[in-house]
């Protein structure tokens, strides 16, 4: 607690005043600060064996320090720099489908009048976001089987091989996208829906007296009011360039796709969990932990200087 | 409302005077991309529900399996005689009760006093939560720590390291800096302390966040599968998903090995099994999805 309270600089009042004048306060928070201290900055703390050579029966105080000997072997190490290209393979292509499709798809709402087509749209749309991955691959897979699959079948009607999509290498990428976009893009279009009912009516009608037609009403006013909040996620996303999801590629990935689809998540989970090597993993993690913080930094800080509107 | 009505039907009656051929084709864009969305979304859930309920033979000829043709139930009665499956789900559902209570109470009772705009230290509270929301330990030390503090194979495991997200925390705190200052201070000055004033006064004030950030964490507590893979071995401790998951990718749960005929069946129990994971879900959905969006809305304000 003391290293927290150090930084609230600007109190005119001592430590103890404060302390006592708004005690029940801090007696409310101490189970959320323990909460917080126990299970995210424990971790942190943690991170320390990145530097060692971690035993599990000495302990963090027991095991020797290496130094920056993992961070040197992650880099030689064959199998993580291909599941870095792969993780930095797979999240572009999902920032430049998965990030834009809700902008579409809000705006396409906003164009729809028909109340209740457009309710049931939405409710249909936000559904697979209460689903889990695990759930979500069953179904997935299923869709895509290559006896039962609707695709498939169409395949075959028009004279092709069915693929089995999920274990096929050129296509696994694919199917991560395509079912990260079928699970997200109704509820990440809610934030932009909102943006755009928030648009002042009379900017239609000047646009309308102006002889804009709706393409155009699109494009000039529903497309700059949305900017502001397309820019602060677009931060948040870029900080998840890293940031692969381990819950979804966990449920898909078999070892005929291991080539493409491994990513550093599922790769701590192999080579730490399953085979103990504790701190090489741990440097791993640390490595991506530390370049997503500095990517959201950095995105924020470029907002902040174009557009005066940041995460803060 | 009413002045919305007006502007509809004048927006309305705009349109019918020149609707030109820029409407038709956006008009139609609109609506068709919307239906081949839904259409998307529905489908895969068509072909999962008419699996579960079909006999082997529809099941493995090939051809759409979109509508059911003939009913058979086998692969719900193979699921209903499971008892991991249904000791799961009662897990599950033990484990989202109790976690989604105890973490909406440690929730407000953490967001309520970084409301208060005067509290010493508030800021470096604050950063000190926030900083977690985009650096963490890792998945490592993250497990050695839950083995060390000896929650490997307990249940408390489930409800602990998940009590609170700091999104959840955020979104409470910006709807309670948003609640008049006025009402504070007169319950102060007849007395009440920060407790009551909280329980009395901000709680019944906060109905729509707290039945957002209830159903986040109640979802979180269905959906998760992670921390039982992590961290529990014990199958009488095992949730809903993790079972489901190990049904899904081995076709038959541990006691079941002994079955003979496990091809015929077990693409419709996989089937059935996730129709029973989604049923809760898909029943409460309706009902409950204003109370998401609601929070979603609460969230995207700044404080």
């Amino acid at each position: 607690m003391t290293a927290v309270t150090a930084k609230g600089k600007p109190v005119k009042k001592g430590f103890l005043y404060n302390m006592s004048h708004y005690k029940e306060y801090y007696i409310m928070l101490i189970p959320g600060i323990l909460f917080f201290l126990v299970f995210c900055y424990g971790p942190m703390y943690g991170l320390v064996i990145a530097f060692q050579n971690y035993y599990p029966l000495k302990g963090i105080s027991g095991s020797p320090f290496v130094g920056l000997k993992h961070f040197k072997a992650l880099f030689n190490d064959p199998f993580f720099v291909s599941v870095l290209k792969n993780t930095l393979i797979i999240s572009f292509y999902k920032l430049l489908i998965c990030f834009p499709a809700p902008i579409i798809l809000s705006l396409i709402l906003n164009e729809i009048k028909c109340m209740p087509f457009k309710k049931f749209a939405q409710s249909i749309s936000y559904l697979p976001h209460f689903v889990s991955w695990v759930v979500v691959s069953g179904i997935i897979i299923e869709f895509l089987s290559p006896s039962r699959g609707p695709i498939n079948i169409l395949l075959q009607n028009l004279g092709f091989e069915s693929i089995f999509f999920v274990a096929e290498p050129k296509c696994f990428r694919g199917v991560l996208v395509l079912s990260d976009l079928w699970k997200s893009i109704g509820w990440g279009s809610i934030v932009y829906l909102a943006a755009v009912t928030a648009v002042d009516p009379t900017l239609y009608e000047a646009a309308e007296m102006d002889g804009a037609g709706r393409i155009k009403k699109i494009i000039h006013v529903t497309l700059p009011a949305l900017a502001p909040i397309i820019t602060v996620m677009l931060i948040m996303e870029s900080g998840k360039i890293l940031n692969d999801s381990f819950e979804q590629v966990y449920n898909f990935l078999t070892p005929s796709t291991y080539s493409v689809g491994d990513v550093i998540s599922t790769f701590v989970y192999r080579m730490g969990i399953q085979k103990m090597q504790y701190s090489f993993t741990t440097a791993v993690d640390l490595f991506k932990n530390t370049i997503s913080f500095i990517l959201v930094i950095l995105t924020n800080y470029v907002a902040r200087k174009t557009n005066d509107y940041a995460l803060w | 409302m009413k002045k919305n009505k007006n502007n509809d039907e004048e927006i309305a009656s705009v349109r019918k005077r020149k609707r030109s051929r820029e409407d038709w084709i956006v008009d139609g864009f609109a609506y068709g991309m919307a239906a081949i969305l839904v259409i998307a979304i529905i489908l895969p859930f068509m072909q999962v529900i008419t699996v579960s309920m079909s006999p082997a033979s529809v099941v493995n000829a090939t051809g759409f399996h979109l509508f059911p043709t003939k009913f058979d139930f086998s692969g719900y009665k193979k699921i209903a005689t499971d008892n991991n499956f249904w000791h799961s789900y009662l897990n599950t559902i033990l484990r989202a009760v109790i976690g989604t209570s105890s973490g909406v109470l440690i929730t407000i009772m953490t967001a309520y006093p970084l409301s208060k705009v005067n509290l010493p230290y508030r800021k470096g509270l604050m950063l000190f939560v926030v900083f977690t929301m985009y650096f963490s330990g890792g998945m490592i030390p993250k497990y050695l720590l839950i083995k060390n503090l000896h929650l490997t194979n307990n249940f408390l495991v489930y409800i602990l390291p998940c009590l609170i997200t700091g999104f959840a925390l955020i979104i409470t705190r910006n709807f309670f800096m948003s609640i008049p200052g006025e009402l504070e201070e007169s319950a102060k000055i007849d007395g009440a302390t920060p407790w009551r004033v909280l329980f009395g006064i901000y709680l019944p004030l906060s109905k729509p966040v707290v039945a957002t950030i209830s159903l986040w964490y109640c979802v979180h507590h269905w959906n998760s599968w992670m921390d039982n893979m992590l961290y529990v071995t014990k199958s009488n401790l095992y949730v809903l998903q993790y079972v489901l998951q190990t049904i899904l990718t081995n076709g038959q749960t541990a006691d079941m090995e002994t079955m003979t005929d496990v091809i015929i069946h077990t693409e419709t129990m996989k089937m059935a099994a996730l129709v029973l994971s989604l049923l809760p879900i898909v029943c409460t959905y309706p009902f409950l999805q204003k109370y998401f969006v609601k929070g979603m809305l609460v969230g995207s304000v700044k404080g």
